[in-house]
């Protein structure tokens, strides 16, 4: 995930839990994480719609606000 | 001081006939609504427990099945909770009762999810074998066609307005950050040089004024509707067209929360009180976008006054003004001390992570959930962005039918019992004059020939109708009328003692 190594820290005044929670994830944390992304993909494979394309290309919704 | 921010959200829903050569959107919403309406008159039970989570709706559908007689003519019901459940363009509508804090509002917004699937297995029972019904929650169909989801808040007549646009713009921008539902691709004529392979709302390619009156062509991030469905010489309904539909509870209730937060402090022009409180952006509409395309959160964007500073900071300073603002004048405007307090904690809670690690909101904000889920697969698969199945997972997020929903898959934190939501589709909140309606229309609905936010009209079938006016948003409470509405048998009796 390119877009989280590009975060940057900004400095303005915080409370003191802020400070604790802008510790980086650590590589355990991230681990599982990842573990827990994997396992919910494999899940999802059931739940995705076979006919993507044709829905996609089918739902179009005019005359809205 | 600033007054209570009642408020209420409305939500366009898309739809679609998948199996139909003719998808007619117009009649597809109409005979969603009405097969809804048609079924609670039957007092048809509806408990969830009686539903099969994992059934497709065409399950429902009858050998043989009946011919489709469902009415189609445009249906405007009201609901027993207070909400108003219609036809509005081509899309079938929600608008929660009046609410009179984040929490609630919430609440009565889930209900109207859980209403709409409802809506998807009763109206299913008449469609054709081999035709099925999607309603999604989202704002967007893709193509550049967009339907909104819409705030309103209960605002002082007194407040200039021109202080309400200067000091809102800044929270419209920058807030998007944790109020966004997340979108594959732009849909925007111009993507400021980026290229968007995913962006943090769905709404922010298609505002292209500051200010205004249209919601359908050239939207404006202020809009100017000036409807107040109540007493006018004393309120203002600030009608905020610029926010995406949320399924996480927690997006949702901050994106409600730290602006009712925020009207409050405008009104009490805390903003001017504080001396630093200027955010004028140099450029909003495009802000709007450069918000939204940013996934790293770090661009700065410019202000008129030459300083520069990204809407994470801008959103601490919110939250900073916001923090002395409720030591100083209190959070009774927000709805009291332990809702107030809970926005401030979540706010605080959601703009720390999102600056130290995004991704740690999986299971809480909506754009982060869905940026998750697609980006795993897409790089599980090796697929392009701009594969048609990240689009479709990008749709299949919103669907409200639970065994369809990618968000229902993504073990996203609630703040709600799902209890209290079952009760809100039919329980109006107590606190405000929507428990007036929602009970007059539970105990005598037949006799009420018309109701409107602000007004109910019955017909006693003798005299000429006979409209209550309710132009008090904070009237018509169950603390006022409870009393009453047990001591009258009649709506004659209850007229009688209103003395309308």
């Amino acid at each position: 995930m390119a877009e989280r190594e590009q975060i940057k820290k900004t400095a303005t005044a915080r409370t003191e839990t802020q400070t604790e929670e802008a510790a980086p994830a650590s590589t355990e944390k991230g681990d599982k994480l990842k573990a827990e992304l994997d396992e919910l993909l494999d899940e999802i494979d059931e739940v995705l719609d076979e006919n993507a394309e044709e829905f996609v290309r089918a739902y179009v919704q005019k005359g809205g606000q | 001081m600033a007054i209570v921010k009642v408020l209420g959200l409305e939500t366009e829903y898309g739809i679609i006939i998948r199996g139909s050569a003719d998808p007619n959107p117009i009649a597809a919403s109409s005979a969603l609504i009405n097969a809804y309406v048609a079924e609670l008159a039957r007092r048809v039970a509806w408990d969830f427990e009686d539903e099969s989570p994992g059934r497709d709706a065409r399950g429902f559908a009858r050998e043989g099945s009946m011919p489709p007689e469902v009415e189609t003519h445009l249906v405007n019901a009201v609901l027993t909770n207070g909400a108003r459940y219609y036809v509005d363009h081509a899309h079938p509508e929600y608008s929660t009762p009046e609410c009179a804090n984040a929490m609630d509002a919430v609440r009565f917004d889930k209900a109207g999810e859980r209403i709409l699937a409802r809506s998807v297995i009763a109206a299913g029972r008449f469609l054709p074998p081999g035709h099925s019904m999607v309603v999604l929650k989202n704002n967007s169909d893709g193509k550049g066609n967009s339907y909104g989801t819409h705030e309103n808040y209960l605002m002082d007549r007194s407040v200039p307005f021109s202080r309400i646009v200067q000091r809102v713009i800044p929270h419209f921008v920058s807030r998007q950050v944790f109020t966004g539902a997340g979108k594959v691709g732009s849909e925007a004529s111009s993507t400021l040089g980026m290229d968007v392979t995913f962006q943090l709302t769905q709404r922010a390619d298609f505002f292209e004024e500051e200010v205004g009156l249209e919601t359908t062509l050239k939207r404006p991030i202020v809009n100017t509707r000036d409807e107040p469905h109540c007493d006018a010489q004393k309120y203002r309904r600030l009608h905020v067209i610029v926010g995406d539909a949320n399924l996480s509870e927690i997006s949702s209730f901050l994106k409600v929360g730290t602006t009712a937060l925020v009207l409050s402090m405008i009104e009490d022009d805390w903003f001017a009180r504080a001396g630093r409180g200027d955010f004028t952006l140099a450029d909003p509409v495009i802000a709007m976008r450069r918000v939204s395309y940013d996934l790293s959160l770090t661009r700065p964007l410019e202000l008129a006054d030459g300083r520069r500073m990204t809407a994470l900071e801008m959103q601490w300073e919110h939250l900073d003004l916001a923090r002395k603002y409720a030591e100083d004048r209190g959070l009774d405007s927000v709805g009291g001390e332990e809702i107030g307090r809970d926005i401030l904690h979540r706010w605080e809670h959601a703009l720390g992570a999102l600056e130290s690690d995004p991704m740690s909101l999986a299971t809480t904000l909506d754009w982060v959930a869905k940026y998750r889920v697609i980006n795993g697969y897409r790089e599980r698969h090796g697929l392009s962005w701009r594969d048609p199945k990240l689009a479709a997972m990008d749709l299949q997020y919103h669907d409200v039918r639970p065994e369809k929903s990618l968000y229902e898959r993504l073990g996203i934190e609630r703040l709600l019992t799902e209890e209290s939501v079952l009760a809100a589709m039919t329980e109006p909140p107590t606190t405000t004059r929507a428990y007036f309606r929602g009970k007059c229309l539970e105990r005598w609905g037949s006799q009420v020939a018309a109701a409107n936010w602000d007004s109910l009209v019955f017909d006693l079938g003798t005299d000429p109708l006979r409209r209550v006016p309710m132009m008090e948003p904070l009237r018509g409470t169950a603390a006022h009328v409870d009393a009453l509405l047990r001591d009258c048998h009649s709506p004659a009796e209850l007229l009688a003692r209103l003395g309308t």
